[in-house]
């Protein structure tokens, strides 16, 4: 790599073996990086999850099967997988049509549409545990301003994260509140893409507004709605951290009501340090998440022509 | 995408058939909508930074504004707690893993971008896929391999410990390659020819035209690691090593639940995460612009 060949002679072949050696010289120190952190220790999951792995007993037995199927009788895991899948079809749809609603307004204005984006956006860079804290005092069944607005509007106080029927609505509120400004913003991105021509050649058609979202705006943001789905999808199943902090001493919420898979696997692996039963945890939502995602990048993902 | 970089004013092409520039009813209804969004998204700000300032004899009154503002609860949060030093530890965590993102990422990015070799794809599709690996499964693995080898009882140990995983992210690679593949190969053959070392190219030619996507890839990097929340809550087990999340975390589990100094730890928490965005604003959203488009 020192002694650089005159040009010629790396033509074909030689030039080939030049570029190979450079490139996995400089890929080296990442590939090592990706083997040690992030491929072994998905084995190392799978296989932990075939042993009684708690780390507070001296011998690791070899259970084989023993904690998948514990999985099926677990009443808990069952709640937490209801819950994860609830999140996920509340949140990602309302994240994704409060963005686009959001984005299709800006784009209409033309004075401070910075500064609104601006200000939307805000709630995505809050640190979340300090977000969750304000939406516990706003969502306090009695000290909190949301009830007091709803006596203004002569509407019954709620219980909200107090109550088993609603901790897991407002739950998601705080994510989607907190998702809205990258959604926002995403969709902006993918408006700006499409052609302003198309608008005009449809409006010399006399296509009105409604056609003209339908016909031309909605697919061709199908690839940023694809993109916003599986993404979104991806971090509604692992939801932990805003679950965790909205309610510090009932974690998950009153019965359960707003556990999550990632939450339980916590509780299972770092409350009761039960590693082995955790790890099948995780390898069964590593299996969803795969599953999803490949499900969505096959039948979302369209190519229109115009 | 080379559509957005060589337009940055977005209005021409915009999503809307016809931006008008005269106020008429539609655009003030759209004024109306967007006001009344904005009023409902940043009240949890607006109540957090008031509440901040109650005394705590009129923290339960429900009256929106402090009738005799105090900066009380502040003094406590950052003379009484260990505030400034989780503070500290994660502007550490997140510049370190920010700068080692940078490095690599773009190196690996612009190697599959700008070279042709066997088990490229491979390689490619390999590290894309990891970001369906759930971070659940692979905490587990971390937490028994950095248990085994006693890594968080020293100063260095423990702050390796809390960065390792974050030192590369899939997310950054993927964002570098679409960037350098838009760099025009003949500018890398001219330097090439003129004697540059592969290294040098890297360095000196192509990273400096891709510096917007750096600038984007290194807020996001930094914003990410600065609020990472479940890791640095296994792995820290000493007060002192405690990032800023966590330590505001459980900061409420020890100080009791005391409202003001929460509200006012929160607010602080806050502040240059929104001082560090109002400056740069315009890369994050040109940074998710360039991402977004890639669908």
């Amino acid at each position: 790599m020192t002694v650089t060949a005159p040009p010629k002679a790396r033509r074909g072949g030689s030039m080939r073996r030049h570029q190979t050696r450079t490139a996995y010289t400089f890929l080296l120190v990442p590939l090592i990086f990706y083997l040690i952190v992030r491929f072994l220790p998905t084995l190392s999951a799978l296989r932990l999850s075939l042993f009684d792995w708690n780390i507070l007993k001296d011998t690791q037995p070899f259970v084989g099967t023993e904690n998948y199927q514990r999985l099926f009788a677990d009443e808990k895991f069952g709640q937490a997988l209801r819950n994860t899948a609830l999140y996920t079809v509340i949140g990602v749809p309302a994240q994704i049509a409060l963005g686009l609603i959001v984005a299709l307004l800006l784009n209409k204005i033309i004075a401070l549409r910075g500064l609104f984006r601006a200000l939307y956006f805000a709630p995505y860079v809050t640190p979340i545990v300090a977000a969750a804290w304000v939406w516990q005092w706003l969502f306090s069944p009695q000290f909190g301003p949301v009830n007091t607005f709803l006596i203004w509007l002569h509407i019954t106080p709620q219980n909200f994260l107090n109550s088993p029927d609603q901790a897991l609505a407002t739950t998601a509120a705080l994510v989607v509140w907190q998702n809205l400004g990258f959604q926002i913003v995403l969709f902006l991105a993918g408006l700006s893409a499409i052609p302003r021509s198309y608008y005009e050649a449809a409006e010399i058609d006399g296509a009105n507004g409604t056609q003209a979202f339908w016909k031309i705006t909605w697919p061709l943001l199908n690839p940023t709605i694809v993109f916003s789905v599986v993404t979104g999808t991806i971090s509604y199943l692992q939801l932990f951290t805003q679950v965790v902090n909205l309610n510090f001493t009932d974690q998950g919420g009153p019965l359960g009501s707003t556990m999550t898979v990632a939450l339980y696997i916590y509780q299972i692996a770092f409350g009761r340090f039960q590693m082995g039963y955790a790890s099948a945890i995780t390898v069964v939502l590593f299996l969803i998440i795969l599953a999803i995602t490949l499900f969505q990048l096959r039948f979302l993902t369209r190519r229109y022509d115009l | 995408m080379t559509t957005t970089l060589d337009k940055p004013d977005t209005r021409e092409t915009a999503g809307d058939p016809r931006p008008q520039r005269r106020l008429n009813t539609p655009m003030l209804l759209a004024y109306l909508v967007l006001t009344v969004g904005i009023v409902v998204t940043l009240f949890p700000f607006m109540w957090m930074l008031l509440t901040s300032l109650k005394s705590f004899q009129e923290l339960f009154n429900l009256s929106f504004l402090p009738e005799s503002p105090t900066l009380d609860n502040y003094r406590q949060v950052l003379l009484e707690t260990k505030f400034i030093q989780w503070f500290g530890n994660s502007l550490l965590v997140a510049g370190v893993t920010t700068a080692t993102v940078l490095f690599f990422d773009s190196m690996v990015g612009y190697t599959l971008a700008k070279f042709d070799f066997p088990g490229k794809n491979l390689i490619f599709i390999l590290i894309l896929s990891t970001l369906m690996i759930p971070t659940e499964m692979l905490v587990i693995p971390w937490f028994v391999g950095v248990s085994d080898i006693h890594l968080t009882g020293s100063v260095p140990g423990a702050y390796f410990a809390i960065m390792f995983p974050g030192l590369m992210s899939a997310f950054g690679v993927f964002l570098m390659r679409q960037f350098f593949e838009t760099l025009p190969d003949d500018l890398l053959e001219a330097a090439r020819i003129d004697g540059m070392s592969e290294f040098g190219i890297f360095w000196r030619i192509a990273l400096p035209l891709v510096r917007p996507a750096l600038a984007s890839l290194a807020i996001f990097t930094f914003l990410g690691n600065w609020n990472a929340f479940l890791w640095p809550l296994i792995v820290i087990q000493r007060p002192e090593f405690r990032t800023l999340p966590v330590g505001t975390a459980l900061f409420n589990g020890e100080a009791g639940t005391q409202w003001g100094l929460i509200m006012a730890a929160s607010s602080l928490a806050v502040i240059p995460v929104l001082i560090v965005f109002a400056i740069f604003q315009k890369q994050i959203i040109e940074g998710i612009v360039l991402t977004g488009m890639k669908g």
